[in-house]
């Protein structure tokens, strides 16, 4: 088994190469082995914060991303201090310096770049460095010494937040430049000027529009030459006149490069079992020096990695900010106008205030802030939504506070941000991810939302508003002890380990449970009771007696209660296959129940709306004698199987889909879920069941079966995963009984499988599902017994007279 | 204002509610897990639920609706939620249930 894996070397153990085996692991854990190869003695950290540990705000660890272990629990080999120096495309095996030969399966190539060293006279002296590394922070902290001197060549952002951190470490230090105001790519003249400014009451000085023609010095540096002859004395010098793709090696090794190695949209070189990612890499005449693109070609190399092929890189606007405690600036897009564009102007020369928005056709085309950039984010988003600001043009500059009812300060604004709005641009996480991984997975501190989110966890730019997000979303709770959240008030007791609990210690009903788990209450309450049936439910199929009492109504009365008090009755149509006979029994039976509405429903079926409770039992009476059952769209339980036409009459089909979804539809209807539970058929990946929305989708191809997972098309849509393919209808048939099981036994009550895959990843599934198939046929005949006991139909059960008092009144008092 | 019979204290299931149907709407009977008895307007004070279809759990009953909470003893919602469902007088004797209404009964 071992010696099958596919081996993956990589070359740069730095922060777009990391990226890419982290969402590689996410996707598919143990495809390939894994070796990387790093030239820098550290693990991958975040080179991003290098600012930090510069002026001494922040100690080097605290910018490690991934440890040593990280690399150990992942099985990866790491081999740092090696510079691959060979690549031998015939054979496909990587050589270091000194002798390492590995061989690959694929390879990535994630090689960064160099800051660029100026060619003049003096670059090679000691004094001179470069700042890319952790290296180069060491040496200038050698060389920081109070009251010495350094000039940074170069006034774009990396050398600005060099020039304050060598400034806060007590040295004088000058920017020479090569354009009339810093920052000129990000920043228009005004902008420009201001930060000057600011950085000069700071204590640096400017050499503007100056070119540098030598460094000075015998053994080391002691000045520098301008062209116009001017010296100035400095005793270090960090270059950061900009940086150049790595890409010696690869071009050593024949790939195409030009400027930078150069990638399709699948991130994929000219050899096509090299790919590349990073700094270093060129994309449709693009390179790029900000992590948020990188990490976007990240997801794309580790999809196409996984062999999911799904994923393209269609390029990324950026937009900056600059990491300078106490000075916010931010731009984004063209924020030159040309002719016909509209410029916004806003100046408060008393508060530092600058800010200019361009547009063109009523569009956002590029934005420069500075002195206040809370509305960064929100002016990026709709630079790329391209949204039409005509209506809210004089409010614009304003910001998204003054659209509202403003007044609550900060948090109030990000009260008002939509979910789309990306918070983090490093990372492309948007405001609705960081609410509701803050909900669902109840975190209350920063720390919890960088771990699960990773939105602050690179540049930290946008920790204040990821802060404010956690306050707006917990309210009072914010900053409140992390734990396991009880169910409700009721208990001490999580959902987390419930249904094993109740399995280990053989609890039976529902007195029994809270007695032995210490309930605070004598019958618990709305939130515990269901939960607490449901887990017995699926703990002790066909012993356990269902609790009515502890049904939500719906499920109590085995329909779905309408806003007006009455009921909605949607009998199940196997796979969506009826019949004229069906129709025109359910046509009879709706005229003769005076049915106010008759629905088509989004799943295939036909739903009569407006019935009183009192006419349920006899309309299912009616029902159950035509031939149908109920259609469980009341519960949490399997709700439909959708299918479209397939290979019987669609010329695209591969596979007899709707004769598969039937055979689905028999063996699951009437199963118990934590919530509800969608499947669908879909004959051929033109997929017009929608099968990649449900919480099980099948997709017919010619070659068998794929079977995607927790797919959801609710509030929050949500694409399946692809779990794994399989060639035969009696294999779907036991991977669907797996799955649900896996689902009924794990997840959470009120859980959709969407958010219980995001919390337990989908490696877990993988594990139990497709990796073992012992476990896949028991967790299968587990689903099977307990099915034997839920097929009872329940209509016909009421039709019957169980239960009647539910549906008649006690008296009538005239 | 009479006492009228209006059924058993077993007609109604534990944690569970009947309806009493009236010329002015209906009447939910509750009865909780130790057998007390209450009876409140059947309309949620939010947007009128049916509260007799709620999940009965200690003295309080929880609209299927919204999931407003209603203390059965008063009427009232729990806070933060504020409205009342009105209670009425319901008493039981020997195992009968006697609600306090205005007219006489017939039995559905
Ligand atoms: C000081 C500083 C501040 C920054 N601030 C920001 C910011 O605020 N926001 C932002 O978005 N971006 C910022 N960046 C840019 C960001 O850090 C880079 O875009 C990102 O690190 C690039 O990732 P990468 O994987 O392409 O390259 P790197 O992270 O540089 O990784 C490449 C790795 O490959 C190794 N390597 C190269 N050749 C070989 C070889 N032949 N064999 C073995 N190993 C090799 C290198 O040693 C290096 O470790 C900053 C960069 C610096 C230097
Ligand atoms: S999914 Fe494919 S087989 Fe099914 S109806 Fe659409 S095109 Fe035809
Ligand atoms: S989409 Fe909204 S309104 Fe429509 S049925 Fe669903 S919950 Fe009701
Ligand atoms: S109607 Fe009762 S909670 Fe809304």
């Amino acid at each position: 088994m071992e010696q099958d894996k596919k081996r993956l070397v990589v070359v740069g153990n730095g922060m777009a190469g990391i990226r890419t085996i982290e969402e590689l692991l996410k996707m598919s854990a143990d495809e390939f082995d894994i070796t990387v190869f790093g030239a820098e003695p550290q693990p991958n950290y975040n080179r991003i914060l290098l600012s930090p540990v510069l002026s001494g705000e922040m100690p080097f660890q605290d910018t490690v991303l991934n440890d040593w272990n990280w690399y150990e629990e992942n099985h990866i080999t790491l081999h740092t201090g090696k510079t691959v120096t060979k690549i031998d495309r015939m054979r496909c095996t990587v050589e270091t310096e000194d002798g390492i030969v590995v061989p690959y399966d694929r390879l990535l190539i994630a090689t960064g770049s160099n800051p660029i060293m100026l060619p003049v006279p003096g670059i090679d002296l000691p004094g001179v460095i470069g700042y890319r590394s952790i290296a180069d922070v060491e040496q200038m902290l050698a060389a920081a010494q109070p009251g010495k001197r350094a000039v940074v060549i170069g006034g774009g952002l990396l050398g600005l937040e060099a020039a304050n951190g060598l400034s806060l470490r007590g040295m004088e230090v000058s920017v020479v430049h090569l354009c009339e105001w810093p920052m000129e790519r990000q920043l228009d003249k005004v902008g420009g000027g201001l930060l000057k400014e600011a950085l000069e009451k700071r204590g640096l000085k400017f050499y503007l529009s100056r070119q540098t023609d030598a460094i000075l010095g015998e053994t080391a540096v002691t000045g520098l030459r301008f062209k116009d002859g001017e010296e100035i004395a400095a005793d270090l010098v960090v270059m950061s006149a900009g940086i150049r793709p790595n890409i010696a090696l690869a071009k050593s090794a024949g790939i195409h490069c030009e400027r930078g190695i150069m990638v399709s949209d699948t991130m994929q070189t000219y050899d096509p079992k090299i790919y590349a990612v990073g700094e270093c890499v060129q994309h449709r005449g693009q390179t790029y020096g900000l992590v948020a693109p990188l990490f976007e070609q990240a997801k794309v190399a580790a999809n196409h990695l996984a062999q999911y092929g799904r994923m393209r890189y269609e390029g990324s606007s950026v937009s900056t900010k600059l990491k300078v405690t106490g000075i916010d600036l931010f731009s984004a897009g063209d924020f030159n106008p040309v002719a016909g564009d509209d410029e916004l102007l806003l100046q408060d020369a008393a508060r530092g205030v600058y800010k200019k928005l361009v547009l063109r056709d009523n569009k956002l085309r590029g934005a420069v802030m500075y002195g206040d950039t809370v509305d960064g984010p929100w002016y990026f988003q709709m630079m790329r939504d391209g949204t039409d600001v005509s209506e809210m043009r004089e409010h614009l500059l304003f910001g998204q506070m003054h659209l509202g009812d403003s007044g609550h300060g900060a948090g109030a604004s990000v009260a008002n941000m939509p979910d789309t709005a990306e918070i983090c641009g490093c990372n492309g996480v948007c405001k609705g991810s960081i609410v509701d991984a803050i909900v669902d997975k109840k975190l209350f501190t920063l720390d919890e939302v960088r771990a699960h989110t990773k939105a602050s966890a690179s540049c930290g730019s946008c920790t204040g508003l990821v802060e404010a997000i956690l306050a707006n979303t917990l309210g009072g709770d914010y900053s409140a002890k992390p734990s396991k959240k009880p169910i409700c008030a009721c208990t001490e007791h999580a959902h987390q380990d419930m249904y094993k609990t109740i399995r280990a210690r053989g609890l039976k009903s529902i007195p029994e449970l809270m007695q032995a788990l210490e309930w605070k209450t004598a019958d618990g309450c709305h939130v515990c009771r269901p939960a607490l049936n449901y887990y017995l439910l699926a703990a002790w199929p066909g012993e356990y007696v269902d609790d009515s009492r502890s049904r939500f109504i719906n499920e109590r009365v085995h329909a779905n209660i309408q806003k007006n008090g009455t009921y909605s009755v949607i009998p199940r149509i196997w796979g969506g296959v009826t019949s004229p006979a069906q129709l025109r029994a359910i046509a009879e039976i709706a005229e003769r129940h005076e049915v106010p509405t008759v629905h088509i429903t989004g799943g295939q079926r036909i739903g009569l709306y407006g019935i009183t409770k009192e006419n349920l039992p006899k309309m299912w009476a009616e029902l159950v004698e035509a031939g149908f059952v109920s259609g469980h769209a009341y519960g949490k339980s399997l709700r439909t199987v959708k299918t479209c036409v397939g290979s019987e009459w669609c010329r695209f089909g591969t596979q007899d889909s709707t004769g598969l979804g039937i055979m689905v539809e028999q063996m699951t209807w009437g199963s118990w879920t934590p919530h509800k539970f969608k499947i669908a058929v879909s004959g051929c990946p033109r997929n017009c069941a929608e099968a990649t929305i449900k919480d099980f989708g099948i997709v017919c191809v010619d070659s068998g079966y794929e079977i995607h997972v927790g797919g959801n098309g609710g509030v929050k849509v949500r694409v399946t995963d692809f779990l794994c393919k399989v060639s035969s209808e009696a294999e779907v048939l036991e991977y669907c009984g797996a799955f649900m099981q896996l689902y009924r036994e794990d997840a959470h009550y009120l859980d959709r499988t969407a958010p219980w895959i995001e919390r337990v990843g989908l490696p877990f599934v993988k594990r139990h599902i497709v990796d073992d198939a012992e476990g896949r046929a028991e967790l299968y005949a587990r689903f099977l017994k307990s099915q034997q006991y839920s097929q009872d139909d329940p209509w016909k059960e009421r039709a019957e007279g169980k239960e009647a008092h539910e549906f008649t009144a006690l008296a009538t008092i005239v | 204002m009479n006492w009228i019979q209006v059924g058993n204290l077993e007609d109604i299931p534990r944690q569970g509610s009947r309806v009493v149907k009236t010329a002015t709407g209906e009447i939910a009977l509750f009865r909780s897990v130790d057998d007390q008895v209450f009876a409140l307007n059947n309309r949620c004070p939010h947007k009128g639920g049916p509260l007799s279809q709620g999940i009965v759990h200690g003295k309080r009953v929880t609209c299927p609706l919204h999931s407003w909470v209603i203390d059965l003893e008063s009427g009232e919602a729990i806070s933060p939620d504020s409205g009342c469902a009105h209670r009425l007088e319901v008493r039981v004797a020997h195992g009968e249930l006697f609600l306090e209404a205005e007219a006489g009964v017939c039995k559905a």
